[in-house]
């Protein structure tokens, strides 16, 4: 069996979870205690990737380059990886610059039925032989039919795997046997998956995935990240290592910059919470989350609610400008649910 | 009234609406509709509409020049590069519906009479010509803005092969001509083409940061743009006027097609096919007056 690759966006994914406002102290301890810990490729960035430091989806604190710069001076023995959605970050303003400075990986992404709009970027970087994989984000929002012939095509463009991404942490680990297994025969570039762990099944998703023959898993340290977070490394990490799967990963290493990086980056309170367990349930993407819980305090709804009108309206990536129309609507004296629950949250903000 | 030719190159969603608005046009009439796929659905319509079609892509145009007075390049990028110099060469007046970005952009409501003279005027994407009349507005009020973004979102049904491969181009392409327009250097462009079912109207945010907006006069102009705007695109609203909190000033507007070749949804083809029949027509006008 193929060792598993373990692509570690702890700095890109858990942005998210911090607003974007990583520090470069941030970036250097995480980088110097996970370098040569055997994760294959630490990505860093804003959380939703190049080019998406913004009004509409959050401003970061701190300019991608000097995201890339810090993290490239920091790894010595591991590859610096980036994500970017193309809309968000363009060939000249965003992928010249990281280029430029030394990231060696690129994943590239897009929502799950949108895959010729990776092909511009994608063909970019392999003609200039980087290592460049795609991306299928909401990945739940299609059929696994649908989602084999968008994987296709970014195997044609010339990707080295295909990444899905369960964005919204809505997944059942039968939907997970079902598609990972249908790329798995169908593909022969290799097969990644990315949970979130809304409905508390992040890392079995992760391990069903393995199971079915992908070779890659995208998490977290601590499962820090998006909306309830991620597949949390360490877990999947000593999964794998008790059922005798290959990982390459010093796990003692891991843990130790578990313990003793984490606690500074995370700072807040974080993990799964009754919000987020209705965003997975209602499969709407899960950094929509600080946004939603901002509208819902603005507008005076529940953000429950938000979340499950945003489902009903098959909200994608992107569309966060969608929340305050939704939350305004809700508002209206028709929709309005004045509850407890604002108050709650109220109090946790 | 005699009518001025035009010609159609590329034959996906951009140029078959182009084609149907032309039916309206009481100076325009098509001369030639050309592309490369045989089977593309837009060729079949215009047979059936009685319009000269071509499978030769713009070989049509130079093997008979005299087809038409005016060519609307919706193709790609690179090919309207390719194009662009043949139809200089053959005196075209050339209008560029795709982000190649050959002549000076143009946004018919702020620059028209400027790009009359030229034989190549581009239409940057439909995402600025549905963005950049506001940007342009709060950065007239406010020239001290520091920064603006918009976020243009369509339904991908509307998003055919064209716009998709040029989507880093299309991106770019808002993003620069923001900057060009406003005089802004700080801006940011956000594309996002969302596959709901049914699919959503193209819609579109303009966030800007500004400190102590003069909101009432914003508010004032960004209606006026709106009333000029709809003249040439009826289905351009504002659907959140602009408001003010923390530091930025955030305007939201949909743009209802017409559908006359898509569905209503697609306001993305309108906002742009109808700025260029706008510039054409224009153009035409001028033309027919010099010719008595």
């Amino acid at each position: 069996m193929s060792k598993i690759k373990i692509f570690d966006c702890t700095l890109r994914d858990g942005n998210h979870a911090l607003k974007h406002q990583l520090t470069e102290d941030n970036i250097e301890d995480y980088c110097l205690a996970m370098d040569g810990s055997g994760v294959y490729t630490i990505m860093v960035g804003h959380g939703n990737g190049l080019g998406a430091s913004s009004l509409q989806v959050g401003l970061a604190l701190l300019d991608e380059r000097t995201m890339l710069q810090t993290a490239k001076k920091n790894l010595e023995r591991t590859k610096l990886g980036i994500y970017m959605i193309p809309g968000f970050g363009t060939i000249k303003d965003n992928l010249e610059p990281a280029i430029q400075d030394g990231v060696e990986l690129f994943e590239i992404g897009c929502h799950c039925t949108e895959a010729d709009t990776t092909r511009e970027h994608i063909e970019y970087l392999c003609n200039r032989g980087l290592e460049t994989y795609g991306v299928l984000m909401m990945y739940h929002m299609a059929s696994p039919e649908k989602i084999l012939e968008e994987a296709q095509k970014m195997q044609s463009y010339g990707a080295k795997g295909v990444i899905l991404m369960d964005s919204a942490g809505a997944s059942t680990p039968e939907m997970v046997q079902r598609v990972i297994a249908l790329l798995v025969d169908n593909l022969h570039v290799q097969v990644g998956f990315h949970p979130h762990n809304n409905m508390g099944l992040a890392v079995g998703n992760a391990y069903t995935a393995v199971c079915e023959g992908a070779t890659i898993i995208d998490g977290t340290l601590r499962g820090f990240g998006a909306g309830a977070g991620n597949c949390q490394l360490e877990d999947i990490v000593a999964v794998l290592e008790k059922t005798g799967k290959r990982t390459g990963i010093d796990l003692y290493k891991m843990l130790d910059a578990s313990d003793q990086v984490m606690p500074d980056i995370m700072g807040t309170e974080f993990g799964q919470d009754s919000i987020s367990i209705v965003s997975g349930q209602a499969g709407v993407f899960s950094a929509f989350k600080l946004h939603v819980l901002n509208a819902a305090k603005e507008f005076g709804v529940d953000p429950r609610d938000i979340f499950k009108e945003l489902g009903k309206r098959k909200a994608v990536g992107g569309q966060e400008d969608m929340i305050v129309e939704v939350a305004e609507k809700l508002s209206s004296p028709m929709g309005s649910r004045n509850s407890n629950v604002n108050y709650q949250l109220e109090s946790l903000l | 009234m005699n009518k001025i030719k035009v010609g159609i190159i590329g034959t996906g969603n951009i140029g078959t609406d182009i084609l149907m608005k032309l039916k309206r046009s009481s100076i325009l009439e098509c001369g030639i509709f050309a592309g490369r796929n045989p089977d593309s659905k837009g060729i079949q319509l215009a047979k059936k509409m009685g319009v000269p079609t071509s499978t030769e892509s713009i070989r049509a145009i130079e093997e008979n020049p005299d087809c038409c007075e005016i060519v609307f390049d919706a193709t790609s990028a690179t090919v309207h590069k390719q194009n662009a110099p043949i139809l200089r060469r053959l005196k075209k007046f050339a209008i560029d519906l795709t982000p190649a970005h050959v002549g000076k952009m143009c946004v018919p409501v702020l620059n028209l009479e400027d790009c009359l003279l030229l034989d190549n005027v581009n239409l940057i994407t439909c995402g600025g010509q549905a963005t950049i009349p506001i940007a342009k507005v709060i950065s007239d009020v406010h020239p001290e803005t520091k920064y603006i973004e918009i976020v243009a979102t369509i339904a991908s049904k509307s998003a055919g092969p064209g716009t998709r491969n040029n989507i880093d181009e299309f991106t770019q392409a808002t993003r620069d001509a923001l900057s060009e327009f406003t005089g802004i250097e700080h801006t940011k462009a956000i594309i996002v083409l969302n596959p709901a079912e049914p699919p959503i109207t193209m819609h579109n945010t303009v966030y800007a940061l500004i400190d102590n907006p003069n909101m009432d006069e914003i508010r004032r102009r960004v209606r006026e743009m709106e009333a000029k705007i709809k003249k040439y695109v009826p289905g351009y609203s504002i659907l959140l006027e602009p408001s003010y909190e923390n530091g930025r000033v955030t305007t939201t507007l949909q743009v209802v097609g017409l559908g006359d070749y898509l569905p209503k949804y697609s306001g993305n083809l309108d906002i742009i096919t109808c700025a260029a029949i706008e510039i054409a027509e224009y153009y035409a006008r001028e033309k027919l007056l010099k010719r008595g």
